[in-house]
């Protein structure tokens, strides 16, 4: 009887999140891919068709700005990643007894709210603001210069918002790296360089894979950097599927391109695990 | 002697005990509205007909007053001490419970919608919505109560004509209207050194890369069938197309910086847009901080949008609500209502009783409310109203769906 207990218990422990995952998520997604393959519109209603014409269309509609979104959301995550490796370098090797000092200014920005910090971008950036007004006042720039309502300003954007949950996975994995590994390395007449490609790199990569992927999703899905800081032509699928959904009240299409984008995201990060996944990773630490 | 648009006092006027907040009202995706003169424009659809006068005298017949209303509206569209409120409460008995909670006929809608479909009560006796795409939807789909037109005195003694029986619904028979107000063209004094009077300047090529448009489909429809001296309610899906090409050629010329949706205000303000397709409360407000932004209804004509207050099926408290909505078309009430929203009243008996009052008041208060009084944008003339064009309004399901992909594809290509 007790062993019986004993087997469930960790069963019953996860029950429930086990419910709220089915309340929250297998149920709302059933919802979605069921809505997604219906007919009609707001006014005549939507009848179950199960056909899959609306994501032909919405594909066909948008596919520009599907493309553009994960364009975006991979510059994004390589900047970060660029970024971010070296700042969690130094916190986690480097930091001594300021580390958690510096974790929490990394942090500091997300005690105020996702769209206002985007607000103040727009402030920063705007053509004659603090940034950009003393530089063309002093020449260094021309009078049209401009870089919100660019890409380059979504793009900034993003990696400015995303860029914390890039660097806490990667600071994790470099933290948890046991410093004599890296001093058996130098006993073994590795150079500082060697170390880091052969020793240090391949252990933190579970942290850049997690950090990838908690940054790329909603980098790619996100619609209030598009909507703060871009300008014509920056418009991201994220836009089109809330104009869809709350404008338009076009739910199959706004269900159909949610999937879409779901998918796509799906099969590129199962492409990103393969290749970046444990084994490979094991034998480059075994190279 | 002074334009009243541009003269201090009267923008003192304008936006005293105003925020931002309710000018972010005006914009937002999808919401906008149709016009005052609305003329039906294609095929009816699935619009249901008029509910027949017998069933609107079952719906209300044994109705009685609860002693209770909730009303929700936009914000700042009520006075901070909520006087009109609380006399309707004195006169009535009747308890009120105020929520500033729509600030968006997209999202509120959007929100609403799976509740009204579920024959949920939304928790609401009165909304206020404007007249677009989500009114239309909202009458089509059966979503609205009939009113009875028997308890409303007010509004048949009071209403300008022209706020009676408007197209966007015939007798008003969901609706009656809480205020309007106009899209024209804002722009920044620092850097457009001429007066803005043509609709022509948002394609100007001096301009490339400094103007600014909106991202709602009916706003920006609007002002390309305008420029092309087409009258956006009369507009077929002809005229839809060449709009659209010429706003996608205005696009593709470089001439448009963004397409926006409240944030344009800031855009101008700063100096990243020079001009822009703007809502006038929002100028006045930054005229009053200073800044350098002045506001124009284009001589080709500008529009105009009304907010209409309704009763959503399911309210609790009906027979309360359709009083209070009455209560707010006695001519003093709709006068303190004017002075603190600023915006165009349906009442034009307001004008006298506010000039009345203005002249017993001294100094800058006397001047401001006397500018306001003299404002073609809180009070237009015949003249005026000839100039200001209702919103282009598709109707029917497939034609609304081409509509929004013909100008979404501008906006958000």
């Amino acid at each position: 009887m007790r062993r019986v207990r004993a087997t469930a218990a960790p069963y019953l422990l996860a029950l429930p999140a086990w419910i709220w995952f089915g309340v929250f998520f297998v149920v709302p997604i059933a919802a979605m891919a069921s809505v997604s393959l219906t007919t009609g519109n707001i006014l005549e209603g939507f009848q179950q068709t199960f056909s899959v014409s609306n994501y032909a269309a919405a594909i066909g509609q948008y596919h520009t700005q599907m493309i553009r979104s994960l364009v975006y959301g991979g510059v994004a995550t390589v900047i970060m990643l660029l970024l971010a490796y070296p700042m969690a370098y130094w916190i986690a090797f480097k930091g001594g007894r300021r580390k958690s000092m510096y974790l929490f200014l990394l942090l500091l920005p997300f005690f105020v709210s996702f769209v206002l910090r985007t607000i103040s971008w727009g402030f920063l950036l705007a053509d004659d603001g603090i940034l950009f007004g003393p530089l063309k006042s002093a020449g260094l720039l021309p009078q049209g210069f401009h870089v919100l309502a660019t890409e380059f300003a979504v793009i900034g954007g993003l990696v400015y918002n995303f860029l914390p949950f890039m660097v806490l996975p990667i600071y994790v994995a470099l933290e948890r790296v046991d410093p004599r590994v890296i001093e058996a390395a130098y006993d073994l007449y590795a150079s500082r360089w060697a170390a880091f490609r052969r020793v240090v790199l391949p252990l933190s990569l579970p942290g850049v894979f997690a950090g990838v992927l908690m940054t790329f999703v909603p980098a790619t899905a996100d619609p209030v950097n598009a909507r703060v800081l871009g300008g014509t032509g920056t418009t991201m699928i994220g836009n089109i599927i809330q104009t869809e959904y709350m404008t338009n009240n076009d739910y199959p299409t706004a269900s159909a391109l949610s999937f879409t984008l779901m998918a796509v995201l799906l099969v590129g990060i199962f492409v990103y695990a393969r290749s970046l996944g444990t084994e490979n990773v094991l034998e480059a630490a075994a190279r | 002697m002074h334009d009243p648009r541009t003269s201090p006092a009267f923008l003192r006027g304008m936006t005293r005990s105003r925020s931002v907040s309710r000018r972010d009202a005006f914009r937002l995706a999808g919401l906008s509205a149709a016009g005052l003169a609305l003329s039906a424009c294609g095929v009816q659809g699935q619009q249901k007909a008029a509910p027949k006068p017998s069933e609107v005298a079952d719906f209300w017949s044994g109705k009685q007053k609860n002693g209770k209303v909730v009303f929700a509206n936009w914000p700042e569209y009520m006075p901070e001490d909520r006087g009109p409120l609380k006399k309707f409460q004195q006169e009535t008995g009747i308890a009120f419970d105020y929520l500033e909670v729509i600030d968006e006929n997209a999202t509120f809608f959007g929100k609403a919608e799976p509740q009204f479909k579920a024959g949920q009560p939304l928790g609401y006796d009165i909304i206020v919505i404007t007249n677009g795409m989500q009114f239309a939807r909202m009458q089509a789909l059966g979503y609205l109560v009939a009113l009875d037109h028997k308890q409303l005195p007010n509004f048949a003694a009071n209403a300008a004509p022209k706020y009676k029986n408007p197209a966007y619904d015939p007798d008003n028979t969901y609706s009656i209207p809480y205020t309007s107000g106009m899209t024209g063209i804002a722009y920044n004094t620092k850097y457009v050194k001429e007066p803005i009077t043509s609709i022509q300047a948002l394609f100007d090529p001096k301009y490339k890369g400094k103007v600014g448009m909106m991202a709602d489909a009916q706003e920006i429809a609007n002002y390309g069938l305008l420029a092309l001296g087409i009258t956006p309610e009369k507009s077929t899906k002809a005229d839809w197309e060449k709009a659209a090409a010429l706003l996608d050629k205005q696009r593709e010329d470089g001439l448009v910086r963004k397409y926006f949706d409240q944030d344009y205000i800031d855009a101008v303000s700063k100096g990243d847009v020079w001009l822009t397709m703007g809502w006038s409360g929002d100028v006045f407000q930054r005229q009053l901080a200073g800044e350098p932004v002045a506001f124009a209804v284009p001589e080709e004509g500008g529009t105009i949008w009304t907010d209409n207050m309704m009763i959503p099926k399911g309210a609790a408290n009906p027979v309360d609500a359709l009083m209070l909505m009455d209560h707010l078309y006695k001519p003093e009430v709709a006068a303190e209502l004017t002075e603190y929203i600023q915006y165009v009243t349906p009442v034009p008996a307001v004008k006298e009783l506010l000039s009345t009052k203005a002249a017993g008041l001294k100094g800058e208060d006397k001047e401001a409310l006397e500018a306001m009084i003299a404002s073609p944008l809180v009070f237009p003339s015949e003249e005026d109203y000839a100039k200001l064009h209702g919103y282009v309004s598709p109707t029917e399901p497939a034609e609304q769906e081409a509509f929004q992909s013909m100008f979404q594809a501008v906006t958000q290509g």
